[in-house]
């Protein structure tokens, strides 16, 4: 082994070990048997998983958090592909600057987007009378802003580069137009397309200074009820709860790998 | 089956002329090659008859039925694609099967139909396969499945052989004609190659700058070319320029005053046109006789030096230097019998041809024949 391989490995395993050492201590934490962190710790215990239970803004914050995430994901892929079909493939004025609009999102702060939609919901809501602030819906639409630019990312990414002809010779054995994309067109971007849903689950699942503004009394995301809870008392219980999020989104990646290698799409 | 019937068919982009005023039938079971060099619209034609491209103006009807205005999935044609186009993600059996089931017929029935079809092109035992799995030839013959299996009414071949290496290509051409003949398919075929043209046509239709320049059989293109880019195209030719004299009589710009045999229809020359009564005396180099002294019982006969010569096999190409300044290619046959002169660099040699090899056509300039 050459000096230059061994420092190259060595930086990759620091680097490596700089990502996974929080989530390391996480997990380790949240056997502690101690109520206050202390360490070494004095024992090991579940405890903290059955306390979980107990606190009903968790189970509650997890429910809806799984249910605006999967809503969020599935709306922003039904507008990202369309979107991302019409970029590669028309030609017409504004193309690009409509491209750049779909990704600002990733660029802009959580809480300036959070207050803005927040405003912009309560003068819907004065207008309409229709309950968005803190309803289900009213989280859903937020979160397709931020699952938007993953899906177009995504989709954008495997639709170059895509041979079109496949899709001529589908029409000319008689497939229409929504034919030819079930038949052909989706099945051959679909890493692209799993890797999308992936992601825009992830972000939402995720989303604390947007969703910040967004609940109210009754509806929290998990992640605003670990917060809320860190504001009283910092306990295992937390590292407990985040244990469990790292896993439910582990689960869903390896889930996904298991379909579409996502090291090939990203 | 049916008749394609084509009624000028024009596609302009902006000011750019495709493909103009395009005017042809094809009769069940023909085979028509459209020919020509890349961007004279001969696939735009084409894709024009499967709908991938809107026409200007002008008709298309197949079997009688006008489809001008309808989609793709609605014509009923064939396309076998250059790069083929197979759905990479279906097997080669699936792919067969993708236009059955866009017909709504009851599985069993796609089943053997795609079963036959799979043994027609030789690829029975492969169907489970998927594409990339399968060789150039092997792919390209699931797309002929995949065009033949739905009955269309004209099968539609956009350089089917151009990703073929050059030895699969003489055989698949043969087997397309023969697949073609044995079901009496109208089909339409796009090429820039001439000999896979000659070989494999019925009639020829030869294309330049989005106009038909002339429509024939082989022996039409070859022994009457209507114009300089057709002899030029079809066959290789001899071009010496110059103007008539009299009828029967050329002078050409070197000062060769040569006869040719003015009744045939091969000089049919349009009087009055643009080139100002210029010509081109057109001689094919087969034609063309080469001796050591003036062979008396030709018409024409001129003096050269051998300039440059090249030995491909069934013909010896001489590059001929006239006495005039002028340059013949001259083939001549390879017998490999003892009478057989080979002439060397240098020599002095008497190039002769009788009246009736030489036509003449107008001397029009063709942009294509730059790049030949």
């Amino acid at each position: 082994m050459t000096v230059g391989r061994a420092a190259l490995l060595t930086a990759a395993g620091l680097a490596l070990g700089f990502i996974l050492l929080p989530l390391v201590l996480v997990s380790w934490l949240s056997f502690f048997r101690d109520e206050v962190v202390v360490f070494p710790p004095s024992g090991y215990t579940l405890r903290w998983f059955r306390a979980i239970l107990d606190q009903r803004n968790f189970v509650d914050g997890f429910v809806t958090s799984l249910e605006v995430g999967v809503f969020a994901m599935l709306a922003g892929l039904a507008l990202g592909v369309p979107a991302s079909l019409c970029l590669t493939r028309y030609r017409f004025p504004g193309r690009e600057g409509l491209g750049l609009l779909l990704l600002t999102p990733l660029v802009v702060p959580g809480v300036v987007a959070g207050t803005a939609i927040y405003v912009f919901q309560i003068e819907t809501e004065i207008l309409t009378r229709l309950p968005l602030v803190a309803s289900l819906p009213g989280l859903v639409l937020a979160h397709v802003v931020i699952t938007i630019p993953w899906t177009v990312r995504l989709v954008t990414a495997s639709l170059m580069g895509f041979d079109r002809t496949v899709e001529e010779a589908a029409q000319n054995l008689g497939a229409g137009p929504w034919t030819t994309f079930r038949r052909v067109t989706l099945p051959l971007i679909r890493p692209g397309v799993v890797a999308a849903a992936l992601f825009g689950f992830v972000i939402s699942f995720g989303n604390l200074e947007m969703t910040l503004f967004l609940i109210g009394p009754g509806r929290t995301t998990l992640p605003i009820a670990i917060l809320q809870y860190l504001e009283w008392r910092i306990d295992p219980v937390i590292a407990a709860v985040s244990l469990l999020q790292i896993l439910v989104i582990g689960a869903a990646m390896v889930a996904t790998d298991h379909y579409v290698k996502l090291a090939r799409v990203l | 089956m049916a008749r394609i019937e084509l009624e000028s068919v024009s596609k302009r982009y902006g000011d750019f002329h495709a493909v103009r005023d395009f005017s042809l039938a094809i009769e069940q079971g023909e085979l028509v090659v459209l020919l020509g060099p890349s961007g004279c619209g001969k696939t735009t034609t084409l894709r024009m008859i499967a709908g991938f491209v809107p026409v200007t103006s002008g008709r298309v009807r197949l079997g009688g039925r006008d489809v001008t205005n309808l989609p793709p999935h609605r014509r009923n044609t064939g396309l076998v694609f250059q790069g083929y186009a197979l759905f990479p993600h279906l097997t080669a059996a699936e792919n067969v099967a993708f236009g059955l089931e866009m017909r709504k017929l009851p599985d069993a029935v796609v089943r053997e139909k795609v079963a036959r079809a799979l043994k027609l092109v030789r690829l029975d035992g492969l169907g489970d396969r998927l594409p990339r799995q399968l060789s150039g030839g092997q792919q390209q013959r699931v797309a002929l499945a995949r065009a033949l299996v739905i009955e269309p009414d004209a099968l539609l071949l956009d350089e089917p052989l151009s990703n073929l290496d050059a030895k699969l290509r003489e055989e698949v051409r043969v087997e397309i004609r023969q697949l073609q003949r044995a079901l009496g398919l109208t089909t339409v075929m796009v090429t820039h190659d001439q000999d896979e043209a000659l070989a494999m046509a019925d009639r020829l239709v030869v294309m330049s700058a989005g106009a038909i320049q002339q429509i024939g059989t082989q022996r039409d293109l070859y022994e009457r070319p209507r114009n300089r880019f057709v002899a030029g195209f079809v066959g290789r030719t001899n071009f010496l320029r110059g103007q008539l004299v009299e009828a029967g009589v050329f002078r050409s710009d070197g000062g060769l005053t040569l006869r040719f045999d003015p009744a045939p229809p091969s000089s049919a020359v349009v009087g009055g046109s643009s080139s100002g009564g210029r010509r081109a005396l057109a001689l094919r180099p087969e034609r063309l006789a080469l001796g050591a002294s003036a062979s008396a019982a030709r018409a024409n006969r001129v003096a050269g030096t051998v300039e440059f010569t090249s030995y491909l096999g069934a013909v010896i190409e001489y590059y001929v230097r006239l006495s005039s300044g002028e340059i013949l290619r001259v083939h001549a046959p390879n017998t490999g019998a003892a009478g057989d002169r080979a002439w060397a660099l240098g020599d002095t040699v008497h190039v002769s041809w009788p009246i009736e090899v030489g036509f003449v056509l107008e001397d029009e300039h063709h942009p294509e024949e730059d790049h030949r």
